[in-house]
Formats: structure tokens, sequence, C-alpha cells
């Protein structure tokens, strides 16, 4: 490991930790209200969803439209476990019950992926995406009719066992894992897919093994964020994991930047506070959002970040530039 | 044994014949040509030895396997890597990355190890990166590494997807067309870069090409297509003077 | 077997409306590749058009239909100047973001004028079974029907004989050879956009009608459907959309009818995707291999 990558690790882990004591003290001395706590989850639980949905779509460039289905899958699937858990082992610890939880989440919402990724991922472009849309919305009618789930009525009982510190560190998990597969040889082999597949099989990449490989894990992290959703919410209702939820995440990751892990996250906090900051507009508010959404893609339509990730690194090479630009111009 | 045989392979577009009975056998080291006029059926066979079509007939072998039916992707594994017609390099990623993505085979740690950053990783990945900056060396293009491949000027594009197709080590290079539309300067580039492979790579190379002055100066056999079959085989020397190449190229 | 047969009619009626909006989603597809989110609610649009001149008016059904249509229609190419045309050479993700986007717009605006409670649809027609044999029709789906097949005579008459419907043809086949042969490609897509979105509010008018009210989010459900049944049919493809469109209405209403009324949304989308992984391209497509 060489130092400058070292550096930029320990950079990353003091933000980090920075980041946590500062919300932890806001919270402890009640600046952040419970009402403001349960937004940050959601802020952390879509950049789950965003950072998994870019890996298939921005990443793998695979547009997918049914991302809220695997979400539903995990949620469900978590929820489901948890019960069983919660009434065979008394006393069981919360958090081993939602790692277990969420670790058959995962499997779960991963398998059904590659049920839907092995057939539909033959599809290009946007025939994938309306197969993909097809089947989150499935998904959603079956919750809704069959008895395990709750069908309509949803689903009640859920032990209430995502708390801030793990959503927290579980999200922080998350990005690594995904940030770590995406710098690699295989996340090279998923980023040659995106720019030309044809290229790719012709030097040597394995395409589809790749292709169901990404799509998968894409999948089983959904399936994720959804377990923790239910674990917070404590409620499930089918109807929250429509089209609309799908586009929802969808619009995170585009604005964010297609294969941007850090624009994701910058857009999920942008666009999960703005529909809360816009509530005192009332009646007017989702129109406003959707203006803003019009708007922002018509003058950015690359996104915030482009394909480009921000690092600390970056940021205080731009600002020496700058800096050595201005004494330049100085002297002259 | 020839490295690569194609035997009798034909190709049948519902009812057009592209390929009759088409027979190639290139040796190692051996630098072929095969030419012919507009819609001859060059690419078809192009695209039949390289795995994106399947011949309706007849054998194709590559270092002694058969691979009819194999996957583009298990054909580069066998020993032929390709270039194509109209360029296509992973045009947003970095020179370095286009040529780490051929190099993938040589990398060796599983995911899991990856994502754990356990020490294959880093041993791997900093072997990859010495291999394929000297890579590019060879190629005298070790400056552009962190260029983006859309951001290079056309013949070094070529250039690039050449290097990249040499880096996961075949033993045939088989070149469509490389010098449709380039200028003389830039094809003159080419024929050095093609010079070079020779020179510093132990393989045979097959060449699809319009360019006449270029198949003519650097070949050393020519293969002759015209409607789907071979019409002459033959030094470059023999070629220009069969009166069937003529009339096909001339007319009569 | 009467019943079945009745069950056949109302199957083509409601079918003729998811054709008539697949109508749209698949010209707009066919000329600038852009899945138009926003149709399901130009769709709706059209619908509140038609509320709005009915309330306020003593204008009789054509007239009503008439101006929808027009409305819809200024809709429709006021959408693609204002938010696709600046995009038409992004990356296309974004433009399906920015046409999401107009879809929510659409739907909120709506909502803010008229609030969400669903509005009662004024009677535009006028209810009365017309009995043949034992078989029992309204007049209703009778008249949604053969609106339907009479507008979609006209778009075949107009794409195949009018110039604009001829340049229409030659901008979807090749933009830019378009634009060489003299075609405004522009006005073309304009033309485009009118011409969907005028069905669209068609079909808005007579879904309205067949259900008797209007609300924001009319337009979702039977956007998603119509959009599935111009892919099922094959999308760009103006037979495939309407062709798509009685399938799918169809399936929809003998699923509900002798099935599970629950399970038929699932029974759609199901057979979508059935569909695709057997024809990629849809019942009509051709298969296109990427060139190599």
């Amino acid at each position: 490991m060489d130092r400058k990558i070292l550096k930029n690790y320990a950079i990353n882990i003091l933000v980090i930790i920075a980041i946590y004591i500062l919300l932890k003290v806001l919270m402890g001395t009640g600046v952040i209200s419970r009402y403001h706590q349960g937004i940050i989850i959601f802020i952390m639980i879509n950049i789950i969803l965003a950072t998994s949905l870019n890996l298939a779509t921005g990443f793998l460039g695979q547009l997918t439209l049914g991302h809220a289905g695997f979400m539903a899958v995990g949620a469900y699937v978590s929820a489901m476990t948890a019960v069983a858990l919660k009434a065979n082992f008394k006393g069981m610890p919360d958090l081993v019950m939602l790692i277990i939880s969420l670790a058959v989440a995962a499997v779960a919402s991963a398998l059904v992926g590659i049920v839907i990724g092995v057939p539909a991922l033959r599809l290009r472009g946007d025939y994938l995406a309306i197969i993909t849309l097809g089947f989150g919305e499935v998904i959603r009618v079956v919750i809704n009719n069959i008895k395990a789930t709750g069908g309509a009525q949803g689903f009640t009982g859920i032990p209430k066992i995502s708390t801030f510190d793990n959503v927290f560190w579980i999200t922080v998990l998350v990005v690594l894992f995904l940030y770590r597969l995406t710098h690699s040889r295989q996340g090279r082999a998923i980023l040659s897919i995106r720019e030309d597949e044809i290229a790719a099989e012709a030097v040597g990449v394995k395409t589809t093994h790749f292709k169901v490989m990404g799509f998968a894990i894409a999948a089983s992290i959904a399936g994720i964020g959804g377990g923790l959703y239910a674990h917070y919410i404590a409620f499930l209702d089918p109807n929250t994991f429509n089209f609309m939820r799908s586009v929802e995440i969808l619009v995170i990751v585009v604005l964010g930047g297609m294969g941007s892990l850090t624009g994701s996250i910058l857009a999920a906090i942008v666009l999960t506070i703005m529909p809360e900051a816009l509530r005192s507009f009332a009646n007017y508010r989702l129109l406003l959002y959707s203006f803003m959404l019009i708007i922002m893609m018509i003058f950015r339509p690359k996104g915030i970040f482009g394909t480009g990730e921000f690092s600390w690194q970056g940021f205080y090479d731009r600002y020496q530039m700058r800096k050595n630009a201005l004494l330049k111009r100085e002297q002259e | 044994m020839a490295l690569l045989e194609a035997t009798n392979i034909c190709m049948q577009f519902g009812g057009l014949r592209a390929v009759d009975n088409f027979n190639l056998s290139i040796d190692e080291h051996e630098l072929v040509g095969l030419i012919g006029p507009n819609g001859a059926g060059k690419t078809t066979v192009f695209n039949m030895l390289t795995g994106v079509y399947a011949p309706t007939e007849g054998n194709i072998k590559i270092d002694g396997v058969s691979v009819v039916g194999k996957k583009p992707y298990e054909i580069v594994r066998i020993g032929a890597a390709r270039t194509f017609q109209n360029i296509r390099l992973f045009k947003d990623l970095t020179v370095l990355d286009n040529i780490k993505i051929a190099y993938h085979h040589e990398l060796k740690y599983s995911t899991l190890e990856g994502i754990l950053r356990l020490p294959r990783y880093w041993a791997d990945e900093k072997k990859a990166h010495k291999a394929c900056l000297d890579f590019l060396k060879i190629f005298d293009m070790e400056d552009y590494a962190e260029t983006l491949a859309k951001n290079l000027p056309y013949g070094k594009q070529r250039k690039l997807e050449i290097a990249r197709a040499l880096a996961t080590k075949p033993k045939i290079l088989m070149l469509d067309e490389p010098a449709a539309g380039m200028n003389p300067q830039e094809t003159h580039e080419l024929m050095e870069t093609i010079g070079l492979i020779r020179k510093q790579f132990d393989i045979a190379i097959l060449l699809i090409e319009h360019d006449m002055h270029l198949v003519m100066g650097i070949c050393e056999r020519i293969a002759v297509l015209d409607y789907g079959k071979i019409i002459a085989v033959g030094t470059p020397e023999e070629t220009r003077n069969n009166p069937d190449v003529i009339r096909v190229y001339l007319g009569e | 077997m009467i019943l079945f047969l009745q069950q056949i009619i109302n199957g083509l009626s409601v079918g003729s409306v998811y054709a008539l909006i697949a109508l749209g989603y698949t010209m707009v597809y066919g000329i600038i590749k852009l899945i138009n989110f926003a149709h399901g609610e130009v769709m709706m649009a059209g619908a509140y058009f038609a509320f709005v001149v009915a309330i306020s008016s003593r204008f009789p059904f054509p007239i009503v239909l008439f101006i929808s249509m027009v409305m819809a229609a200024i809709v429709g190419i006021v959408i693609e100047k204002l938010a696709y045309k600046p995009l038409r050479n992004a990356p296309r993700i974004s433009a399906l973001i920015t046409a999401i986007g107009v879809s929510l717009f659409l739907q909120n605006l709506t909502l803010v004028i008229f609030k969400a409670d669903p509005k009662i649809m004024p009677v535009l027609i006028e209810k009365k079974p017309i009995n043949i044999g034992s078989l029992q029709i309204g007049t209703v789906t009778l008249t949604t029907l053969i609106l339907a097949i009479v507008f979609m005579v006209i778009l075949d008459v107009f794409i195949k004989k009018t110039k604009p419907g001829k340049a229409m043809r030659a901008v979807s086949e090749d933009k830019d050879a378009s634009v060489l042969m003299g075609i405004n490609v522009n006005k073309t897509i304009s033309i485009t956009f009118a011409i969907g979105s005028a069905l669209g509010a068609l079909g808005g008018v007579l879904y309205g009608i067949t259900y008797t009210q209007v609300y924001p989010t009319m337009g979702i459900m039977p956007g998603l459907k119509a959009f599935v049944a111009a892919v099922l049919g094959g999308i760009g493809l103006i037979p495939g959309a309407v062709l798509g469109g009685f399938v799918i209405g169809m399936i929809e209403t003998i699923s509900k009818a002798y099935i599970s009324s629950q399970w038929s949304d699932a029974i759609v989308f199901g057979l979508l995707i059935v569909v695709l992984l057997f024809k990629p391209t849809g019942i009509l497509g051709k298969n296109e291999k990427e060139k190599v």
C-alpha cells in the first residue's frame, strides 16, 4: 500500500468518524430532533439504495426501473426473518437479530436478482429497463395478494431494530464495499461492459458472468436497504414499493452522476432533504420538486459529478492549482 | 501444423451465401492479408474467425482447438485477439485502464480478496500496473497513460486498440481494416506499428484491408476474396499479376 | 357464451383506449428514441380539458372532444420544446429522467389547480344499452371502440399518404439523412408530439367517460399499461401499438372476469416479461443484431 493511498484512507476514516461524532453530539443535545433523526436515517437508506442502483446502472450500464422491487423483497424477507427470530429465540440481542435478518434479506434479493438477471440481461438498453419495470410491478402485486406478507393491509409487528448507529455504520460499509468492488479487476470488467460490451468480450471479459454478478450484488444491497427500512418504520405497506419509488432512486443516481458513488451520496442527501425542506409550501412542494428536477437535468445532464469521484486529495489539488494560478496572476 | 486453420467454412444469411467454402491456413509468425472488393465477405469471414457468428458449415481451428460455436471471450483465451473496423475503445476510461482490462486474465485475486484488499490484491494490482505501463512504453504511449481514450487523436486510438488486443497475449492478431479512415501520415504510422509488433511479439497477424498499398507493402502472403470465395492466394507479387485478381479489381 | 362475448367486447373497448395512448408512446419513441413518461399525464390533461369545457359550456361531445385534443396537442408541443429539445444530444437516460420530471410536474400542477379528489365527469355520451340479440352493449363502449378505430384509420392514412406523414417516417428511420433530404426535423418532431398527444387526449376523454371521473393520478396506470402495450407490439411500430393495446385490454378484461381482479395487473406485466424474453423486440418487431 503506498503512502498516498494510506493517507487518503486516513483522511476518509477521520471525516467519517467526525461526521458520526458530530451527529451523535447534536442528537444528544437535542439540536437534531427525533423527527430530523428520522430524515437522517432515510437519507442513509437512500444512499444504500442509490449506490447499489448506481452499480447496476452507472457502472455496469444496465438501465433498471425496478429497484424498488428488490428493496421490497429485502424488506419483507428481513421483516419475516426478524419476526421468526423474535418468536423462537427469546432474548436475542437486537444487533445479532438485525444482522441475521439483513443477511437473509441480502441472499434472497440476490437470488431474485439472478433469476431476473440471467434471462433479462441478454436484452439491451430500454428493453432491460422495461422488463425490470414489469418485474417491479409483479412483485408489488404478489406482495399485495398473498397471506404471508399481510397483503394490502400491510405487514405489522416488525421488530424496530434499525437505530441511527447501526444504519450509519452499515451505510459506511456498503459504500466502502462498492468503492472497493468498482476499483478492482472485477470493477474494471464491469466498467468495460458499460463502455462497450462487444469490445469487452473481444478482450476476454466474460460479459454474461460480470453482468449477472453486478446485477445480483446491486439487488442484494437494495435488499439490505429495504431491510433497514422495514426495521426502522416497523410497518410495511406494499404500495410504498411502487414504480415511483424505483424512479426516485434512479433520479438520485442520475442527478449525482452515473458511475459516481460520491455523487449518489450527495444527491441522496439533497433529494431526501428537499421535499422536507419544501414542506412549508404544502401543495406546491412536489410541483417545485419536479420543476427543479427538470431544470437540473437540462442544465446538468451528466449529473453533479459526471463519472468522477469526489476526493479530498483531488479537492486539495484543485485548491492548490487555483492558488498557484492566482499567485501567478498577481506576480504578473 | 498451422496456427489458424479454416476449412470449408460457409455462411448462409437466409438465401444469401455470403461466404462459400472458404479455406485459409496461417502459420506461426506469418503475416497474411485478406483483400477483396466491397461486399466480398471479408468482414463476415472475420466475424466467424472471432466468434461473433458461428459458420453454418465447416470448421475453424486455432492452435489445434476448434473454435466453432465458442464465445468471443473464449476464443480470446484460446489465443486470437482482434480489432474493429470502427474503433471500439472503452472511451470514458483511461488509456491505462483500457490495457488493464485486456490484461484481466493475468490478475488472479478473487472478488472477496479484492473487497477485503488482501495482500494478493495489492501484489496483483501492482504487477498489472507495471506490466501495463511497460506495455504502453513499447508503443511509445506511456505519456498518454492517464488520458481518456476518447481524447486521443485518431491514429493513436487505433494504436491503443491494437495494443489492447495484444495485452490479451494472443498467438494470432486479427486486424479488421486498420487503415480505414486514416490519412497517409496515420497509415504510415500504422505500418510502423505493425512492423514493431512483428519485431517485438512472437505472433501471427491476419490483416483485412482495402488499402492495397498497405497490404502489398507488408504482407507475406495475400488471399483474395470475391463473392465469398477465395480466388487467389500467393505472395504480393503473384497476386498483383494474377489475371483473376486484376479482373476483380479493375474490371475486364 | 353471451357473457364471454360481452367480455370480449369490453376487452376490445378497454384495449382501444390503451391502443390510442400506446400510439403516442410508440410514435415519440420511433422518432426520438425517448420513452415519454409524461404521456400518461398528457392523457390525464386531455381528460381534464374535456371536464373543464363540459362543465363550463353546453358544447356537444364532438366539440368538447375537439377542444380537448387541440389543447393536449399544444401541451405536447410545449413539453417537447421546453423540456426535451435541450436534451436531444444529452445521454438518453437524462432525457428519460426529464420525462419523469415532466410527468410529476403535470400531476402536481393538476393537483394544485383541481385538488386531489376525483371530479365527476359530466355525461357527454348518453348512456343506454343497445341490444343485439341477447347481447347488450353500452353506448359508451361502442362509441369508444368506433372512435378509436376511426382515428387509427385517419392516422394510418396520414402517415402513409401525406407529406408530413412521410417526413415522420423518414425522420424515425434516419434523422441525419432526413436533414440532408431537406426535411425540417424540428417541425416533424413537433407534429409527432402534437398527434401523439391529441390521440392520448382522446384516450383520456374516453377513459374519463367510461369511469365517469377524472383525478390527477388517473394517467399513471393506463399510461404504464399503454406503454407495456407499445412494447409488447414492438415499440416504434404503429401497428404494433394498436395490436399491443388490444392484446393488453383483452387479457386484462378476461383475467379480471375469469381469474382474479387483484392478479390481473401481475398477469399483464408477467406476460410482458415472457414476451420480451422470447422476442425482445415485441410481437411485430424485427430482431436486430448490433453491427460489428
